[in-house]
């Protein structure tokens, strides 16, 4: 297992060179030019030229990256070409409003789509499955923002039940940072139940099939257990992958949410930074996306040693 | 029974605390916030660094100015109490108000005044031609400074009082190159900027500096008095317009600074809201490349500019009527230096005869000319549709490339040809402040390669523009005001597209909006 862990966590590092170097190659070839922003509407070519010599874009692209690959390694992940902050003072201002938004919707998707699964497993082919079957379709179809409109014509707008957007962080109150972000975690959750749903009730239903649920039943176990400790016990290993997967997307996926809420987290320091060009910005969040995708990979393998005793690394 | 009551109040307590810190109502002491919506993310602090709006913006809150201007363009004094010239404008005397300190809580001294010019004539271009006309600039006390220059220069006045003028610094962080850029945020202005809760693309956070010594006289623009009645002011950033919207009818904003024109029917019919104007008027531009065929022809330049049909392009962009004027002069209309008439024939009506006339003149060969589309830009999307409809009727083959903002102003620096990378032309806009008369409308430059983007070269404004730096005239500077912009008009270098209204959305109860040229946030107040 530690032997595991280790090959595990060395395995990130070609994973990471290889990341960076991608990533540094498409912002050289992708048009725009951060100097040009920063000069504004008021500047000429010779002011543009001059801000990229103090920036030192007028470098080759090896010495830029070199010069940036230099810096990483001693953990430096550079500095804001807008801002004049370290890329890391900005990662971290923005991580707790993302992994806020991120574990809320989670907590929700798993509480909803789990259940509703299993029930649309159970009722196979009954009304039941076909409405839950359907909701599902529709939670993939409609697009976040429509979602997320809709939400807050209703529930602030309308009952006036829940604020419009804005992230306020939990040491100001749970219920403060909760009601923030009510309405984006349901927006979120809305395409991750729909998926998390679909799989589960595969998973389960399948299992249902088995002989050992057909036992289960004959020794007179109540039907609930059997669900729960029988049929989904055995469905979990794709249900805990699907989870992963979506973990990983939900991260990357809160830029149109964090947009329409005003949510201030990775997601919008992403786009702000892709709009404005911030290489060092793009680069820092990049890197970091790449190794929270390890992880999250990572920690649903181990998963797999908990749901099944008989998988061994 | 003691023993249980105090461990009922102890519950109690326990309940207390934990719903308090569910609610998350903390004992704060009630402070009056005005939240506003800017019109941008603050990004970079340094308006010596960037001319982005909304850094300037930020610098009239912390920094204060010299002169200021009023809603309709006049100059007026801010930090200078007195000031007199000599009778052949060569040497000017200044003199502050006294008792002037920057938010550090030192004063504000004359060396302060003068490193904080120098560093803005570092980059300012009517910087850069005030210091080449300096002989010396000094103190003559802590309070007072005197400028010498070598050769007259008419435009002391209105550099000091311009959209972009020399904010005072302390001179610690004024001596930093304007090439650098600064790390502190400190001015003598009426707002203290929060350095330590500035969350960029989040909430930049001023408050009151309590100790601001302010005019007497009552607020005009920039000018004026600078009261302000509010404890602090947040700029929450909200990028998308629906999202203001919604925020501002259910008041968790108080103010969107520049109401996106789609969302104007619908807040305009909410009670809650207020629709008004605080600076008064925009203008948008097209710009045309002159270094590279076919507008290095000004015939077919001119051409192009008698395309443009004002009305459809901007009931295009800004939809409802309220928002927009047709205007076919480069300085904004009803200011000084505006001329409608003196426009070489340029009426902002289409001339397709006319058009299509010059470009058979002129031996148009039929390349296509690029026309550079930001899809992303709120306020200029839908011009370069309509431009390429027009300009097709005019006789031109259109090629309209969309690209977001970033890579349009990346583009734009490129000289080359337009089908090796280079452009044609692209449209933009500027507010008033920044076309209120020629030295500070930077499109109107004739240098060549040197100028600005699109890049004429045309000595005869260049001339004019040197006649009108040099003089105290008003009327003379009228005249050539006019001159330059019929030599611009009628030379093809660029063309006014018209005015928008950048229109300010508060909530009911959001009182002392100070019209001006520029955006300003003190005397407002909200219930």
């Amino acid at each position: 297992m530690p032997a595991f862990l280790l090959r595990r966590l060395l395995a990130t590092i070609p994973v990471l060179i290889v990341v960076a170097l991608i990533v540094f190659t498409m912002l050289q070839l992708s048009p725009g030019d951060p100097a040009a922003a920063i000069v504004g509407d008021s500047g000429n070519s010779e002011d543009i030229a001059r801000v990229r010599a103090q920036l030192g874009l007028d470098q080759p692209w090896p010495v830029q990256f070199a010069n940036w690959s230099g810096r990483l390694l001693q953990g430096d992940l550079g500095t804001s070409l807008f801002i004049k902050k370290s890329v890391a003072e900005l990662i971290s201002q923005r991580v707790g409003p993302t992994l806020s938004l991120a574990a809320v919707t989670l907590t929700l998707t798993l509480l909803v789509a789990i259940p509703l699964g299993v029930l649309a497993a159970w009722r196979h082919g009954g009304w039941l499955d076909r409405a839950l079957m359907s909701m599902s379709a529709l939670g993939f179809s409609v697009p976040a923002f429509v979602v997320a409109y809709l939400l807050i014509w209703l529930f602030a707008l309308h009952l006036k039940w829940l604020p419009v957007q804005g992230y306020v962080e939990m040491s100001k109150g749970l219920w403060p940072w909760l009601r923030n972000l009510i309405l984006p975690a349901f927006t979120l959750s809305t395409v991750y139940i729909a998926l998390i749903a679909r799989v589960t009730r595969a998973s389960v239903a399948e299992a249902l099939t088995e002989d050992y649920i057909r036992t289960a039943r004959s020794k007179g176990i109540s039907e609930a257990r059997v669900l729960a400790r029988h049929a989904l016990r055995n469905a979990a290993i794709p249900i805990a992958t699907v989870v992963g997967i979506g973990v990983a997307l939900l991260i990357s996926g809160v830029v149109v949410t964090e947009t329409v809420f005003a949510i201030p987290g990775l997601g919008q320091l992403t786009v702000d930074a892709v709009l404005s060009r911030d290489f060092p910005v793009i680069q820092g969040i990049t890197l970091f996306f790449s190794v929270i995708y390890v992880m999250v990979n990572l920690l649903v393998d181990l998963s797999y040693l908990a749901l099944d005793p008989r998988i061994r690394y | 029974m003691s023993g249980s009551v105090f461990q009922s109040r102890k519950l109690v307590g326990v309940i207390a605390a934990g719903l308090l810190a569910l609610s998350g109502t903390a004992a704060v002491a009630q402070e009056k916030v005005l939240r506003v919506a800017p019109q941008a993310d603050l990004r970079i602090l340094d308006p010596v660094w960037t001319t982005a709006i909304v850094t300037r913006n930020h610098a009239f809150m912390i920094y204060d100015t010299l002169f200021g201007m009023d809603a309709n363009g006049k100059i007026l004094p801010q930090m200078v109490d007195t000031w007199k010239t000599s009778p052949d404008g060569m040497v000017w005397d200044f003199k502050l108000r006294p008792g002037l300190a920057f938010h550090d809580k030192t004063p504000v001294t004359s060396a302060d005044v003068i490193a904080s010019i120098k560093r803005w004539g570092s980059r300012d271009t009517l910087g850069q031609s005030m210091m080449a006309a300096l002989t010396k600039i000094e103190a003559v006390d802590t309070n007072s400074f005197r400028m010498t220059f070598k050769q007259p220069f008419g435009m002391v006045l209105d550099a000091f009082a311009k959209s972009s003028p020399p904010f005072i610094m302390p001179e610690r962080i004024a001596k930093t190159s304007g090439d650098q850029q600064i790390t502190e945020n400190i001015g003598s202005g009426p707002f203290i900027f929060k350095q330590d809760e500035y969350r960029p693309g989040n909430k930049i956070v001023y408050l009151k500096n309590k100790d601001y010594v302010s005019r007497s006289e009552a607020p005009a623009g920039t000018a004026g008095g600078k009261p302000v009645p509010v404890d602090r002011v947040e700029w929450i950033v909200l990028k998308d317009a629906q999202t203001q919207a919604n925020a501002l009818t259910n008041g968790e904003i108080d103010m969107i600074e520049r109401m996106p024109p789609e969302q104007y029917s619908a807040l305009k019919a909410n009670p809650g809201v207020e629709i008004i104007t605080q600076v008064p008027q925009g203008s948008v531009m097209l710009v045309l490349n002159h270094l590279v065929p076919p507008f290095n022809n000004p015939k077919i330049a001119r051409a192009a500019t008698l395309a443009i049909s004002q009305e459809s392009l901007l009931r295009a962009q800004m939809v409802n009527n309220d928002l927009f004027k047709t205007c076919p002069s480069f300085y904004p209309c009803g200011t000084a230096y505006a001329s409608t008439t003196r426009t070489a024939g340029f009426t902002g009506k289409p001339q397709f005869s006319a058009a299509k006339r010059l470009l058979q003149e002129a031996g148009y060969d039929n390349k296509p000319v690029v026309l550079l589309h930001p899809t992303d830009h709120p306020t200029l999307n839908k011009y370069p549709p309509v431009m390429a409809a027009l300009l097709t009727q005019a006789g031109f083959k259109v090629e309209v490339q969309s690209m977001d903002w970033q890579t349009l102003v990346a583009r734009r620096a490129k000289k080359d040809p337009a089908d090796k990378g280079g452009w044609n032309i692209f449209m933009t806009s500027f507010f008033m402040a920044d076309t209120i008369n020629p030295l500070v409308f930077t499109p109107m430059n004739g240098t060549g390669e040197k100028g600005w983007f699109g890049w004429p070269t045309n000595p005869k404004i260049e001339t004019l523009k040197g006649e009108f730096l040099a003089t105290l005239d008003e009327a003379k500077r009228k005249e050539l005001a006019a001159q330059m912009q019929e030599e611009a008009l009628s030379s093809g270098m660029l063309a006014p597209l018209g005015e928008y209204k950048p229109l300010v959305a508060v909530a009911k109860g959001v009182t002392g909006v100070v019209p001006s040229p520029n955006t300003v946030m003190w005397n407002i107040d909200k219930k």
